[in-house]
């Protein structure tokens, strides 16, 4: 990316350039490598696609093997489009603030005079915006390759809870981020090891039903959860009868979670950021 | 290269290995991470098997899922392990360089990097197998279990798992762009096209070849017959090779992929100093 684009975008040349605009520039810079950058690397976009791709494949061929009814393999292909956003989460808003410090980048960012918290919305506006379309692309190839058929009972309420969980989401991920400002090599263990856990308790590839009741409120806490609940129910004939909650219900647990992670994010990003001021881990790398 | 120089190689990789793998934490964290990863990987496949058949875990496919899922953590681990020891110290370290003009012998120290992930692989399959034996109705009867075949075929695959490795290894060295998804994506492709958790006859016909010429077909087969002889052998796929048949199979694309090893290796390395890429930090 040339330097003269972000300088303009930023408004750093033009001292003019504070309070709302400044956080406004600083998101739509902060998204720009997200949304832009990712796509000049054609390899990467292969890969995010071609990699979940895989993983769902094999998922619908062990429910083949059992037997399954075939709006299983449905689950599986809309679980498997959602595992793109929860990477994303993970490896590229939770862990980024890390892999900002050992870049080098961290120090820089909070030195400017923009906020942090503009900072962490436009890493989760460009992540989301460029996830969706390998998300998209998941989906099609699904329907394409395993004659996946989807039947939306209400669009509205279908992009309601898609916008919200993914607020609610990326909101989750702008807190934790404020958490892995701390840490150090750990950061790369602990974002491996909450991959297939919440696979699993979020429903990824089985309804959440499956659960008891109290394991599948408790994993509702991960905005996709219910998401992902809420949509199935949306989009398959048999999908509210294994829906966990009724769609409105979750539609309005889901607006609370937005509430919530936003708000959390805010107040705990400033708590660990003086905090790690006063300790001294901004710059610290310990490999 | 002498003999003393390739041990030593090995067995310093071995220590080196072991301490980036698990002195990031205190030692409790550390074994709840080596419990929770592979466990909930497996609650996966046992809940969408328990949701489908109603909790029949006396069906044969399930010890066949289950063992074929807890035996791939080697694939991942010593595979995807050997080749991520290029990833640390070229781009994470910048240690590369200095291992290239001390007096080791790379492909030794790769191995041996790799044996750190065999360890820790090792426990999880081992948690694994216990908690689908207490938990899970997984019969797997200690008395029955064909030992000599099993620890056998075990070796053999750990073997050409690290050839496999090396190969990944060799090729990382003249990646930038796609290092950190290579691994993953061979190890994602061998756990769809080697039958790891179904039957290969589940696969459309014209990709099955794919999985007859992976040695882990072979391997994970074994490793399943060894355990539970008597259900492994009632799924078609391989049903018409005996122990001795799959073995040298297994045997025969090991020794291949130790020549392809060692091939790809001698070529990705003369090309990689070359063309300057062993200092390389691509940042990505």
């Amino acid at each position: 990316m040339k330097a003269e684009p972000l300088s303009v975008l930023t408004g750093i040349q033009n001292p003019k350039v504070i309070g709302w605009r400044l956080f406004l520039k600083t998101i739509i810079a902060r998204a720009y490598p997200r949304l832009i950058g990712q796509q000049r690397e054609k390899s990467w976009i292969f890969f995010d696609i071609f990699l979940p791709m895989l993983g769902v494949s094999a998922y619908v061929y062990v429910y083949r093997a059992i037997g399954a009814p075939e709006e299983y393999v449905g689950f599986v292909v809309v679980g498997g489009a959602m595992t793109a956003f929860w990477m994303n989460v993970l490896w590229s808003m939770s862990s980024q603030l890390y892999w900002e410090k050992e870049q080098g980048n961290l120090a820089l960012y909070i030195i400017a005079p923009n906020s942090m918290m503009a900072i962490l919305l436009g890493m989760a506006l460009g992540g989301m915006l460029a996830t969706a379309l390998r998300a998209v692309a998941i989906i099609i190839l699904g329907m394409w390759m395993f004659q996946v058929q989807f039947m939306v009972t209400s669009t509205l309420q279908l992009l309601a809870v898609f916008f919200l969980a993914m607020t609610a989401l990326y909101g989750m991920g702008m807190m934790s981020a404020s958490l892995f400002l701390l840490l150090s090599r750990e950061a790369w263990h602990i974002a491996n090891l909450a991959q297939e856990p919440v696979y699993l308790v979020s429903g990824f590839y089985f309804p959440i039903k499956s659960f008891n009741f109290w394991v599948a409120a408790a994993a509702s806490i991960i905005p996709l959860t219910l998401g992902l609940d809420a949509m199935r129910q949306l989009v398959f004939p048999s999908g509210a009868l294994l829906g966990f909650l009724n769609v409105k219900l979750e539609i309005g647990i889901l607006t609370g979670l937005c509430i919530v992670f936003l708000t959390g994010a805010k107040f705990l990003l400033s708590y660990m950021e003086k905090l790690a001021i006063r300790e001294g881990r901004l710059t610290e790398s310990r490999r | 290269m002498n003999r003393t120089e390739s041990s030593r190689s090995f067995f310093m990789a071995t220590w080196l290995g072991w301490q980036i793998e698990s002195n990031w934490t205190d030692p409790f964290l550390f074994a709840v991470y080596m419990v929770i990863k592979p466990l909930a990987s497996a609650a996966i496949l046992v809940v969408m098997f328990g949701i489908i058949t109603n909790g029949n875990f006396e069906n044969p496919l399930f010890p066949y899922i289950y063992l074929g899922n807890a035996f791939y953590i080697y694939v991942g681990a010593v595979m995807a392990g050997v080749s991520w020891a290029v990833i640390d110290d070229r781009e994470h370290y910048k240690t590369l360089k200095y291992m290239y003009i001390a007096p080791i012998h790379i492909p030794s120290y790769w191995l041996g990097r790799g044996v750190a992930r065999f360890l820790t692989g090792s426990v999880s399959v081992i948690i694994t197998l216990l908690a689908g034996v207490l938990f899970l109705h997984l019969k797997l009867d200690l008395v029955a279990v064909n030992w000599p075949l099993f620890i056998v075929s075990l070796i053999i695959g750990v073997l050409m798992l690290a050839m496999m490795g090396l190969v990944l290894a060799s090729i990382t060295l003249l990646v930038a762009h796609h290092f950190f998804l290579l691994g993953e994506a061979v190890a994602g492709a061998l756990y769809l096209f080697s039958g790891a958790i179904f039957p290969l006859d589940v696969l459309p016909a014209w990709i099955r070849p794919v999985g007859f010429v992976m040695p882990i077909t072979y391997w994970l087969e074994l490793m399943r017959r060894s355990l539970i002889g008597n259900i492994a052998q009632t799924f078609p796929t391989l049903a018409g090779f005996s122990n001795a048949q799959l073995l040298g199979i297994l045997t025969a694309l090991t020794i291949v992929f130790a020549g392809l090893a060692f091939a790809t290796f001698q070529a990705c390395d003369k090309r990689a100093r070359e063309r300057g890429l062993i200092d390389m930090t691509t940042n990505y």
